[in-house]
């Protein structure tokens, strides 16, 4: 018996194809916003909701990773932005070599922001660099106070929380500040915004925060 | 399935480094696995049974070292084992930790066996 010793990360292939993915991005001074959630939370409506808003504003294109369907991308492609379907055939999450092929689809020059629609799934995505800048977790009042506790990976890992529904907490036995308290308990440096994509509300701030963030990348990289 | 997908990648990276000699077998993968990295071993090792058939990796055993969460606060310097996923240090309160261990995902060693040679 002979032992080899290897000392790996067992994804270290997915991680080198996220490193030049992100290289990629990077180079062509596009925002990758890796979005993550579980299903129903409401991310392709706060994705349509934001193209809507930064419709002229900024180029962005989306990647819309669904398990089966193209339903989502669907309803993207209305915006009139590129819009690039990965069908996972049961996969529960992407990975970087999905959206290493997808972005060769896109005319990154022409590109400020590509949102990535993760699968919904809060547990499996976390492990997956896909070469974004930062991840973007967005969970539903109705999904109840304590989900950043039974997902801490996701929520340890994540730049920017988005809190949905908002606009259903006077209907629920949730309470908004202990879901926040268990969130940040996990990660204090989350950005949290409070939306509801049904009434618009908190939209304007969350994409003046998308365009500060992307000025500040422009401006950073013109240093 | 998401295990299955962690299984696959395992595999990948054991015919990278195993002998590719035909007559060599894997006996035993030894694992470093972080507590936040949120693999349910069971579920990864029936995935790496199904998965591993056929290659040089089948029937082999899983040895599974689960690594503690820690943190350690910046602001006062002490480590401490995160209960909870609470990141907030217990001595002084300050939010500001960092993670030391606890979400691995790694191949630590090969036990290998060359048939005819026990």
């Amino acid at each position: 018996m002979s032992v080899i010793t290897i000392e790996r990360k067992i994804l270290e292939k997915n991680d080198e194809i996220a490193r030049q993915n992100r290289a990629r991005l990077t180079e062509h001074g596009v925002l990758a916003l890796n979005m993550v959630s579980s299903p129903g939370s409401g991310k392709t409506s706060l994705i349509e909701r934001t193209l809507e808003h930064l419709n002229g504003k900024l180029r962005v294109a989306v990647i819309e990773g669904d398990v089966h369907t193209s339903l989502d991308a669907e309803r993207i492609a209305r915006y009139r932005v590129p819009v690039v379907q990965i069908v996972t055939h049961g996969g529960c999450h992407l990975d970087a070599h999905l959206v290493a092929e997808a972005m060769t689809k896109l005319d990154l020059t022409r590109l400020d922001v590509l949102i990535i629609e993760n699968v919904g799934n809060l547990v499996c995505p976390a492990n997956y660099d896909l070469g974004e800048a930062m991840k973007v977790v967005i969970i539903s009042t109705t999904e109840g106070e304590d989900k950043p506790l039974k997902y801490p990976a996701m929520f340890r890992q994540a730049a920017v929380l988005v809190i949905n529904k908002v606009d259903l907490l006077p209907y629920l036995d949730v309470r908004l500040r202990v879901l926040k308290q268990n969130a940040l308990c996990i990660n204090p440096s989350l950005t949290v915004f409070e939306t509801s994509c049904t009434t618009g509300m908190g939209i304007t701030r969350w994409c003046d925060w998308l365009l500060m963030t992307v000025a500040r990348g422009v401006k950073t990289r013109g240093e | 399935m998401h295990e299955m997908s962690i299984a696959r990648n395992l595999l990948e990276v054991i015919e990278r480094y195993a002998p590719a000699n035909g007559s060599a077998r894997v006996k035993v993968v030894r694992l470093r696995i972080g507590e936040l990295a949120g693999v349910v071993p069971e579920s990864l090792r029936f995935c790496f049974e199904v998965a591993s058939e056929g290659t040089v990796a089948h029937g082999a055993e899983l040895v599974i070292e689960t690594v503690p969460l820690i943190g350690r606060c910046r602001t006062c310097g002490v480590a401490f084992h995160v209960e909870g996923y609470v990141f907030i240090c217990p001595h002084c309160g300050s939010p500001r930790v960092e993670l030391i261990s606890g979400d691995e995902l790694d191949v630590v060693e090969l036990e290998v066996e060359e048939e005819g040679c026990p």
